[in-house]
């Protein structure tokens, strides 16, 4: 049932917010197996629970998401259990504030009920650096769930709840959502607002959700989005969902991403996307952006450079976990730090120092971001004469746990087909699009211009419907 | 593992010469990441991988071209400076310290 629906039979008295809930807690233990959340927030969301059915019961209007139970990442302050971004150095933190989006969500009648397990800092495509356990695939639990918000994924693909929140700095909705077979929305940079969600990499960061349809997609995007005056970035409220797509799109399929090195299946699974897209009366063409190639390269500049600073807050002093029996503040923060990091988060940092510190910086972080303007010209120019981009999500099904934990740049290169569309800011949805022969769920993005993250949506629907 | 990736070469040796492990040291105290010697060791592995990696970047041609700091050419958002009453209190924001007295957080002594 999508969402819509179900509010539906909340408010005509069918349903009840409370069983909704209980409903949502119970399956969620008996999925601990999957380890995809960290916390339940259990007696806050039976109590806006009761309330929400008090008030339908009154016959008060609560909102378009009146009852819906929902999952957070647990990178995002929340109340009713700590935030811990799956690092010990954020362990026991309950944050006296929520972030934005979640009051916003709360405001429309959903009800959090848990939250959902992450890399540590939300570094890694895997969810293996969680400091708290690996979270496995809904559909194969040898498997990993993707990353960074696997956990997330995992939730909505077990039909947990009908939908989670995700963090997306290079690709971290997206391929998780592709790895369990669920839509996953990366919107615009600045369409949601990121107060209160654990900084990675501010340039890029962006906050969206998964979900099981695109219409459902539509929907929570629509309560996200808006202007928030705690976050400068945020842009004034453009999304409205459309209701019918286009007749005759011109979609790009970009070559780059669709070369020998892509697994046999992710390719033909894009090309029967490409196909069902002509036969809905749009043109798909291959279309060239050269510099994909280089994407994985300047995200690895870029966002361990703003990581270094954003994460230079975690010192032991103002919150989080202090280490034990230290002389000298020094050693404090030095140690803190070692102790509350995962691996990824300390190889982050470092890269970061090392991108930033003078001698390095012109070569690395400046030349970086001059390759960044080259990519973003590039796709200008495909979005003069194309609606819409289509490419994997990517290059490989989901791939097996403890696979690639050896070897860092193989890790990253699974963020290969995501992290352009990162550093330039743009929209990307992950819709399913079949499974390979062993059964593991691949998926494609669908690409829009700036603040087009409507088109993309519309777009999945489309295409959704004529699984049918 | 591939040795060509999108068209980009992925060099699998390791080298040591450009990384060493005084450079390593010295990024963690930049970093304030106190690492034991077992984490130097495999960190200079690591590094030398991700900066051999990225060292690709050098074969593009960005004569000319601007940076790019951000993508949605914003600038100056401006809001009221007001007080907002329901902002978290100064008790909330203590009681989230490790240490913390008269109003103040504690910290060990700066000065070793």
């Amino acid at each position: 049932m999508n969402i819509r629906d179900l509010v539906a039979q909340i408010n005509a008295g069918q349903a009840s917010a409370r069983a909704l809930v209980e409903d949502a807690l119970k399956k969620a233990r008996d999925a601990e197996e999957y380890h995809a959340l960290l916390s339940l927030t259990e007696e806050r969301a039976l109590a806006r629970a009761d309330e929400i059915d008090a008030h339908i019961k009154a016959g008060e209007e609560v909102g378009v998401l009146a009852g819906v139970p929902f999952v957070v990442k647990d990178n995002f302050l929340a109340f009713g259990a700590p935030t811990t971004a799956a690092s010990k150095i954020l362990e026991n933190f309950n944050a006296p504030v929520q972030a934005t989006v979640v009051e916003k969500l709360e405001q429309a009648g959903a009800i959090c009920i848990g939250k959902s397990n992450l890399d540590a800092f939300a570094h890694g495509g895997s969810t293996e650096n969680s400091a708290f356990g690996v979270t496995h695939n809904a559909i194969d639990k040898t498997k990993v769930a993707g990353g960074s918000s696997g956990g997330s994924a995992v939730v909505t693909a077990l039909d947990i709840v009908p939908f989670a929140l995700g963090s997306d700095t290079g690709g971290s909705i997206r391929q998780p959502a592709s790895f369990n077979g669920v839509f996953g929305m990366k919107p615009t940079y600045g369409m949601s607002s990121r107060y209160g969600v654990v900084a990675m990499a501010s340039s890029t960061d962006v906050m969206g959700c998964f979900a099981k349809s695109a219409d459902d997609i539509a929907l929570i995007e629509s309560v996200m989005a808006g202007q928030d005056t705690k976050d400068m970035t945020t842009l004034p409220d453009y999304f409205t969902s459309l209701t019918e797509v286009p007749a005759g799109l011109k979609i790009g399929l970009v070559k780059e991403a669709m070369t020998d090195d892509v697994d046999p299946e992710v390719r033909k699974a894009t090309e029967r996307y490409a196909e069902k897209l002509r036969a809905a009366g749009h043109t798909v063409d291959e279309v060239s952006l050269p510099s994909v190639k280089h994407s994985l390269a300047i995200y690895y500049i870029v966002v361990p450079a703003e990581v270094s600073s954003n994460l230079a807050r975690y010192d032991g002093v103002r919150y989080g976990r202090r280490a034990e029996s230290v002389q000298t503040l020094g050693e404090l923060y030095g140690r803190s730090r070692d102790e509350g990091f995962v691996t990824e988060n300390k190889r982050r940092i470092m890269i970061g120092s090392y991108v930033l510190s003078s001698g390095f910086f012109d070569a690395y972080y400046q030349q970086a971001q001059k390759a960044r303007t080259v990519l973003i010209n590039e796709f200008n120019s495909l979005f003069s004469q194309y609606d819409l981009l289509l490419m994997p999500t990517a290059p490989t099904p989901a791939f097996g746990i403890g696979e690639n934990t050896e070897d860092p740049v193989k890790m990253y290169l699974s963020d290969v087909m995501t992290v352009p569309m990162s550093l330039a800011g743009l929209p990307a949805i992950s819709a399913p699009a079949g499974t390979s022969a062993s059964g593991l769920p691949i998926g494609v993005q669908l690409i829009g211009s700036m603040k087009n993250d409507a088109l993309v949506i519309a777009t999945a629907g489309q295409m959704e419907r004529q699984n049918d | 593992m591939v040795a060509i990736f999108l068209g980009v070469s992925l060099v699998q040796y390791i080298p040591m010469s450009t990384i060493t492990t005084n450079d390593v040291r010295h990024l963690a105290q930049l970093s304030n990441l106190q690492l034991s010697d077992d984490e130097i060791t495999s960190l200079q592995t690591d590094l030398a991988n991700i900066l051999d990696y990225i060292d690709q970047l050098n074969e593009i041609d960005t004569s000319g071209v601007a940076p790019t700091y951000q993508v949605t050419g914003l600038e100056n958002v401006w809001r009221d400076d007001v007080v907002d009453a329901s902002a978290v209190t100064r008790e909330d924001l203590l009681a989230l310290a490790p240490e913390h007295a008269d109003n103040s957080i504690k910290v060990p002594q700066v000065l070793a």
